[in-house]
């Protein structure tokens, strides 16, 4: 190793240093913004550090530079034009979108790499055959499944589960046919079998997210994360380059922790979920004796006076909520009630948006203080302690049927909502969730239906709020 | 096994680990930003779009080299500006209503005052 490939190799664990050091400040709201100057940080070195590298090495042609710079120039408008304008209801899509452009240029990396070894005189070497594979095959299923994901997010695929009749033996075979092309390649270095194994990879991502239903999508983001993740680092292995091993690294370890916390809060296994969604018909629904009668409806003006006059609220927010575009009317509400000396904290479960984290951020967009915004864990011991429970779009994770066995929803961790004083519960009609069952809580005696759209509600809650209590 | 590839491999695992460990300190109130933050850091496969760049002199390496510089300047360019974007909204306490924005130090002592 040369004096000057060993320097650079070592600014390049320092910029992976500064990855390290900007997700370690992400632990708390205060310090995030400085992880993220710091990541950016990490990202300029290594990008001067590669441009030192290209040109000291001095093999670059004139088109390259131009391909380069083009390239990036686009690139980056792109990037940057998305970032600015996308509403953070579309948060997830866009995620989504950069997991598969993320994946995309992995894969092409190994691509690249394997055609211009097996033009040259070297040939391929098998140890990093493997590596490239693995590239090869993780970066194209990332590429063409978060393509579909963003595609369900964004309303442009639908959002239910799609499946034909054998869909599964359609899977193992493009599986079968991408290990067998994986195989022979290394064995005989083929170009052509590197193609079949970049197109089954691109038909399997396809195929393994159609069947996932839109409740399912923070497992299925944080999921592609990770294998994105996986991808840079293989691309890595490919190439030599220890500033993208250890950052990808630092993404699969993110993603995997992610997927973990968002299967455990729905408490289905990652298997489950890819092999089929919720709502499919396939589950026996033990519904509870007359559910659906014994609701009690409630008006604005009591509903208000409920609230307006209640100790302590807790709101429960779920995607409903953003679905209406609510989170300013729901933040304007907490804001009367506070004004009226009610303690106002929000309760979010960790599914209650399309990604994780999702809804924290919708609600600190419409200006609520982060630290009102409570953990699951945290949050479920002072229901006991609550007037009113207000659930605004959300079902699932509030229902109490989750603590019986029996149900689809069986072990799913929820919100102790049914511990409140009272409960309610707005909602535009006695429909189901995801899961497709009753939720036990809207014909407990303590609770309230306001039956309306919820962004119209929470504004004449508040109106009335206004006028009532003054 | 070469000890080139014997070191990549250690590396990597290492910093799985060191992923773990930073990572599950993270509070789910920013697993959002968190996540945005992971997809810029993965734009660092931009400096493998760019070595294909410098090392290529056919069409077929031109016309990788160009997609791949284009997806990864996207997701780091993108990935960044997004992250700083959301976190900019996460405050401790309301922020002032927009056009009566006051200067840091005379609003710092409101704050306190209210908190008082």
């Amino acid at each position: 190793m040369s004096g000057f490939s060993f320097a650079t190799q070592l600014i390049y664990v320092l910029a992976a240093s500064c990855f390290v050091l900007g997700l370690h400040l992400m632990n708390t709201p205060a310090t995030a913004r400085r992880g993220n100057q710091f990541s950016v940080a990490g990202m300029v070195i290594a990008i001067a550090t590669t441009l030192a590298l290209i040109v000291h090495a001095g093999v670059i042609t004139a088109t390259g530079w131009t391909v380069m710079l083009v390239g990036v120039l686009i690139g980056g408008g792109v990037g940057l034009y998305a970032a600015r304008t996308v509403q953070m209801t579309a948060m997830p899509q866009l995620v989504s979108m950069f997991n598969a452009v993320g994946g995309g240029a992995a894969a092409l990396v190994a691509i690249h790499d394997y055609i211009h070894l097996a033009g040259a005189a070297g040939g391929v070497a098998e140890s990093t055959t493997i590596f490239t594979l693995l590239d090869v095959i993780i970066g194209s299923v990332t590429f063409s499944g978060s393509v579909i994901a963003a595609g369900k997010l964004q309303g442009v695929i639908t959002s239910a589960p799609v499946t034909f009749p054998g869909a599964r033996a359609v899977n193992l075979l493009l599986a079968a046919l991408g290990l067998a092309a994986g195989g022979y390649v290394i064995a005989t270095p083929s170009l052509a079998g590197l193609w079949i194994v970049v197109a089954a990879s691109l038909a399997f991502g396809v195929l393994m997210v159609m069947p996932i239903g839109g409740a399912d999508m923070p497992v299925v983001i944080s999921l592609l994360n990770a294998f994105t993740g996986t991808a840079v680092a293989m691309a890595g292995f490919v190439i030599g380059n220890w500033a993208l091993i250890i950052a990808g690294a630092l993404v699969g370890a993110s993603g995997g922790i992610l997927t973990k916390l968002m299967a455990d809060a729905m408490n289905r296994s990652i298997g489950n979920i890819i092999v089929g969604g919720f709502g499919t018909g396939d589950t026996a629904v033990a519904a509870l004796p007359g559910a659906g009668a014994g609701v009690k409806a409630i008006a604005a003006d009591d509903a208000a006076i409920q609230l307006a006059y209640a100790g302590k609220v807790i709101i429960v927010p779920g995607y409903g909520l953003a679905a209406a575009q609510a989170q300013h009317e729901v933040a304007e509400l907490a804001d009367e009630l506070e004004s009226h000396g009610v303690d106002v904290s929000y309760a979010i479960h960790p599914v209650a948006g399309r990604m994780p984290g999702h809804m924290n951020v919708l609600l600190a967009e419409a200006n609520v203080p982060y630290p009102l915004l409570k953990e699951m864990d945290d949050v479920n011991p002072e229901f006991a302690r609550t007037d009113v429970a207000l659930v605004i779009g959300a079902n699932d994770v509030t229902n109490p049927a989750a603590r019986r066995p029996g149900t689809a929803i069986s072990g799913m961790p929820i919100l102790d909502v049914d511990q409140a004083k009272s409960i309610i519960v707005i909602k535009r009609s006695m429909g189901h969730g995801y899961a497709g069952i009753d939720n036990e809580l809207y014909t407990n005696p303590k609770t309230s239906m306001y039956f309306a759209d919820a962004k119209t509600a929470l504004a004449e809650l508040s109106s009335a709020v206004k006028t009532l209590v003054g | 096994m070469s000890t080139a590839l014997l070191t990549d491999l250690v590396i990597f695992v290492l910093s799985l680990w060191v992923g773990f460990e930073v990572i599950s300190k993270v509070p789910a109130t920013l697993h959002t930003p968190l996540m945005s933050a992971a997809n810029s850091i993965h734009g660092i496969i931009l400096v493998g779009a760019m070595l294909i760049a410098a090392a290529t002199n056919t069409w077929v390496g031109y016309v990788i080299a160009f997609v791949a510089a284009m997806f990864a300047s996207a997701n780091v360019v993108g990935g960044y500006v997004v992250t700083g974007r959301m976190l900019k909204m996460f405050r401790r306490r309301p922020a002032a209503p927009a056009g009566t924005a006051a200067p840091a130090a005379p609003a710092a002592a409101t704050r306190n005052g209210q908190a008082s």
